[in-house]
């Protein structure tokens, strides 16, 4: 039996869908319960939903053999697990954005917003530039236009946020989308199993393509 | 009955430490034993090579900086001496000082392991595999052992290209088996598609020993290539052949390894427990000329594997109060444990303790 952590949220029934499609569906995980684990024996595979932020650390820990998560957690929390599959859901960037008047002039140590302090702090170190970072959980784009922060690092979807609030796109980090992660330990023991579910989903990820 | 004993009496990890003991003398590895501490200095010019880079330090009596031990290796690389044509084999189990991935506080943990120091030819690296396999077995039958190549993978990509950053990022993308991103940093350093393809294979490999000729029957017929041919070659005809696999996502500091490295799990372990391998790299940078290959296994791990529980804490609780004669309690509770069962004798019943079998002595008592 193969324990899948799935991110709770519209992306995680989007993942699951594709489970599904691939030959490892578990009915009862669309029945209306307070149920936490949905397991089918027929298929060998049992789903869990979790906070998108903790999958990497389900896998990585060995509670699940597998996870769902998107690029931007795993390069925040950097997990020690293999990461088999880019699933092409959950499309959308990590990008630098700012007050539409804003010009960084090198002149002064920059402040930076952001949930994703590492991904933030890689990007200036490759840049040399000298950054303050600032940690927060929610509602980033508040910092630059409150004068907490000169920019902001964080995900851009749409970008309406931004322009709602009148602020734009400075810089683009990298592109995030949703991968399939696997314990190393729990790949040792289950390479077929895992093998077979990854081949499925890339065959999959490709037709949808 | 001596097993039955020792089960009931030792931890898993201690029962652990006295098989490895066992089975390392047999081979004729030699115990050895070293001191609590170690000069900071050896730690802070060999940083990379640890499991993690901080360590516990403080000034001696006499001024010397001092850290307690993060590792066991760089002690024995330092504390031996090149002798040509001789080869040093030594186990060890020993207390380290590391900073906790869980709790990123230090913790104590104990670590057993062998070094194998000399003339290192492929009969020691397949003897240092087979210990490998042979520890993870004493801890349990349900494990895997991996190996892989370094020269292998540095070959390949050097055939690629040279840039650096394409080495650093190509080798983390194989690191996490992650043919997406690789095909990403191929494009980004115009990589061709048939060289991204050839390192995808790597990346991908995870073959038992038996069908290493086949895999290898695609690559160049390098030194790295043939080594592992002759490797396979051995330890397919091993009693141990369906629990070991090449894979070559297994990477290392090429500054510090070399040849051979290798992972061990057990299932229930959501890490690897065993890790070693060929670290000449490492030698050299200590000054020294030999070559060697060796392993590390962290007991601590094994917290995480399921201890039966016993249900209960000792066999008899043997009740008793001021009026019962001492020397009748003592005869009692001697009688039952001379019939193998534990026993303990107190004025109550303990909240937590779990028993089998109450004796109340109480109400036989006589005031003396």
């Amino acid at each position: 039996m193969l324990n899948i952590a799935l991110p709770k949220g519209r992306l995680g029934e989007t993942v699951y869908d594709l489970f599904e499609r691939a030959g490892f569906d578990c009915p009862s995980i669309r029945e209306k319960s307070r149920k936490l684990i949905f397991e089918n024996e027929k298929t060998g595979v049992r789903f869990f939903w979790v906070k998108p932020s903790d999958v990497p650390i389900y896998v990585e820990r060995g509670a699940a053999d597998l996870g769902v998560a998107g690029k931007d957690i795993i390069l925040e929390y950097a997990p020690d697990v293999y990461e088999l599959l880019d699933l092409g859901l959950g499309k959308c960037r990590m990008a630098v954005a700012a007050k539409k008047d804003f010009h960084d002039e090198n002149t002064k140590t920059l402040r930076v917003a952001t949930k994703f302090p590492n991904i933030a702090s890689t990007y200036y170190e490759g840049i040399g530039r000298d950054i303050d970072i600032i940690k927060l959980n929610g509602s980033i784009e508040l910092a630059p236009i409150l004068g907490l922060s000169d920019v902001i690092v964080d995900i851009v979807e749409t970008g309406t946020t931004l322009r709602e609030n009148d602020l734009e796109v400075k810089a683009n980090i990298l592109p995030i989308s949703a991968r399939l992660i696997a314990n190393k330990s729990s790949f040792r023991f289950a390479a077929d199993e895992i093998g077979a579910i990854t081949e499925k989903m890339k065959e999959l990820v490709k037709t949808d393509d | 009955m001596r097993k039955e004993m020792n089960d009931a009496v030792l931890t898993r990890e201690e029962r652990v430490v006295f098989a490895l003991r066992d089975l390392y003398r047999r081979y004729g590895y030699l115990p050895y034993r070293m001191s609590k501490f170690e000069e900071y200095e050896l730690y802070v010019r060999n940083k990379e090579f640890m499991v993690g880079d901080r360590v516990i330090a403080f000034n001696d009596t006499n001024g010397k900086m001092l850290a307690l031990k993060p590792d066991v290796t760089l002690s024995i690389i330092k504390g031996g001496e090149d002798r040509p044509g001789e080869k040093q084999k030594v186990y060890y189990d020993e207390n380290v000082y590391r900073v906790s991935k869980s709790t990123h506080r230090f913790k104590e943990i104990r670590q057993a392991g062998l070094e194998c120091i000399g003339d290192v030819d492929l009969y020691d690296v397949f003897e240092t595999v087979t210990l490998a396999a042979k520890s993870l077995s004493a801890i349990g039958d349900d494990y895997r052992l991996t190996i892989s190549h370094l020269g292998l993978l540095t070959d390949a990509l050097s055939r690629v290209s040279s840039d650096p950053a394409f080495l650093n990022e190509a080798s983390g993308c194989i690191a996490g088996k992650n043919a997406h991103d690789l095909k990403t940093a191929c494009d980004k350093f115009g990589v061709s598609s048939s060289d991204y393809d050839a390192l995808c294979r790597l990346l991908a490999a995870n073959f038992a020993p038996k069908d290493a000729p086949a895999f290898l029957s695609s690559l160049p017929k390098t030194g790295a290539a043939q080594e592992i041919g002759r490797l396979a070659a051995l330890l397919a005809a091993s009693p141990y052949a369906d629990k070991i696999c090449f894979d070559f996502s297994l990477t290392g500091d090429v500054n510090y390894y070399n040849g051979f490295i290798f992972k061990g799990f057990l299932r229930g372990i959501a890490s690897d427990v065993l890790s070693g391998g060929q670290y000449d790299g490492m030698m050299e940078k200590l000054g020294r000329k030999a070559r060697a290959v060796g392993f590390a296994l962290y007991l601590d791990l094994l917290e995480a594997l399921d201890e039966p529980d016993a249900g209960y804490d000792v066999d008899v609780l043997l009740l008793y109060n001021e009026a019962n004669d001492p020397a009748d309690v003592a005869e009692k509770a001697d009688g039952i444990r001379a019939a193998g069962r534990s026993c303990t004798a107190l004025h109550a019943i303990p909240e937590k303790l779990r028993y089998r079998e109450l004796k109340d002595l109480r109400k036989e008592g006589k005031t003396c």
